[in-house]
């Protein structure tokens, strides 16, 4: 108990002094899993629209896979792509393992799945009366699909919101393609692991703090912006 | 006249279930049709196929122009306009709900501004502009509808019991909002009701829809 009670004072003291390598540490995880959910939603939303617009074979059996992968455990994808990224593998030749590149490869694999799917789910939840509202004022196939899009933007930035929660919690694939270097692949989850191998469990404790105060701000930022939309359309 | 709509032999069903059999008209005179028929009478299909939202099973729709044939592309959509008995409320302000149908048609600046203030005032809605038009009464969300509709200066317009379940100043608001587009020009519009009076108040042309079919009366 005394451990834990310590453990806090001097995790408070990290975070109050704002340490350099604490500070590098949460910017590398913020930009790894920023840029890696950007790209889960550029492709994300166009596959999860693809999916809800368009009729085409297979759209049953790809939408079966997005819903199993928003599951997808984390080391499968490490595993994965370590083989695939390894000097043997069939990338092996770009170098990439053990470098933050790899590391967004390998959340961008993991968000892709919760952005595309939650997406899908929004749009074809929008109302059909949107379409056909949306074609009797005159708007092209494209404008439609825009119309649909913006009206399902609530569910889609869940989705993304979503996708960010996974990503920042993850820690068995970016352990295992980052490699956990300091000072150049260690992020947030991958130094709680160390540390508390370590028996350090201010740094631990401390990134632990932060990790969940971001993870509580997201999500309040969130359920402050719908409860604001809900009021607005009076629900 | 200019512009007109000629529906050739459509046929339409669903589920096995004959809604327009054989069904002919030409709309070829500027004014107001009424569209009168019992529930199921296909007086919904029948606008619904007019306006290019649904395809008939048979049959033809044709928009003349200067004597020709008009392809149905996205210009000639954007000549007609059909508001929906539900209008299909976009989740934004009563404002940009009205400025949709301007925008997707490139239309910028204070021409959106200056014709979506024109179509508030028209429907009594000036001071609800900034408001989401999900908050609107049944009443308030119909006269949406038709400022939605009328903002874009249609040649053709059809309304789907525009008056249904609105109350007493909603239903004088958008009969007014009808009249003055019967006035202003060249536009046809087609209306269904149920309404005997309101069809006798408005209507230029009385027509009844039977059996598949559209009969002048």
């Amino acid at each position: 108990m005394h451990s834990i009670i310590k453990g806090f004072k001097r995790a408070f003291f990290l975070i109050v002094n704002l340490d350099a390598e604490l500070l590098g540490i949460i910017f590398l995880s913020l930009n790894v899993s920023g840029v890696a959910l950007i790209i889960a939603t550029v492709v994300g939303l166009p596959v999860g629209s693809l999916t809800g617009f368009k009729k085409f074979p297979g759209r049953g059996l790809l939408v079966s896979i997005l819903n199993t992968f928003m599951g997808l455990p984390p080391v499968v994808v490490g595993l994965f792509l370590y083989l695939i990224l390894s000097r043997s593998g069939p990338f092996g030749f770009l170098a990439l393992l053990y470098s933050p590149t790899a590391m967004i490869i390998a959340q961008s694999i993991l968000a892709f799945p919760i952005v595309a799917s939650i997406s899908h789910s929004s749009i074809i939840s929008v109302d059909p009366i949107i379409k056909q509202a949306s074609m009797t004022l005159g708007a092209t196939p494209f404008q439609v699909s825009l119309n649909i899009i913006k009206e399902a933007r609530y569910g889609i930035m869940s989705g993304i919101i979503a996708g960010f929660g996974r990503v920042m919690a993850e820690v068995g694939a970016v352990l295992m393609v980052g490699g956990n270097i300091a000072g150049y692949t260690r992020v947030m989850t991958t130094t709680i692991a160390l540390e508390t191998d370590k028996g350090n469990f201010e740094l631990a404790l401390a990134l632990g703090i932060i990790l969940l105060t971001l993870s509580l701000f997201i999500n309040i930022m969130l359920h402050l912006f719908q409860r604001k939309e809900m009021i607005r359309a009076g629900r | 006249m200019n512009f007109h709509l000629t529906v050739s032999h459509i046929y339409k069903s669903y589920n096995g279930n004959q809604v327009l059999e054989d069904c002919s008209f030409s709309f070829d005179k500027s004014g107001i049709y009424i569209l009168m028929g019992p529930n199921g009478s296909g007086k919904s299909t029948l606008l619904r196929i007019c306006a290019l939202i649904e395809d008939p099973d048979k049959g033809e729709i044709n928009y003349l122009s200067g004597g020709s044939v008009l392809k149905k592309d996205i210009e000639l959509r954007r000549k007609i306009t059909l508001v929906l008995p539900r209008i299909g409320v976009f989740n934004t302000t009563v404002f940009k709900n009205i400025a949709y149908g301007l925008k997707i048609r490139g239309i910028t600046g204070n021409e959106v501004k200056d014709r979506t203030y024109k179509a508030l005032e028209c429907v009594g809605l000036m001071h609800k502009r900034e408001q989401n038009a999900l908050t609107l009464s049944s009443g308030e969300t119909q006269r949406l509808g038709i400022a939605r509709a009328t903002v874009l200066e249609p040649e053709i317009l059809f309304l789907d019991e525009p008056t249904a379940f609105v109350d007493a100043k909603s239903k004088k608001i958008i009969e007014d909002n009808i009249l003055r587009m019967k006035n202003n020009g060249h536009s046809i519009v087609i209306i269904t009701t149920h309404d005997r009076v309101q069809a006798e108040r408005l209507g230029d042309r009385l027509l009844l829809i039977s059996e598949g079919k559209i009969f002048s009366s």
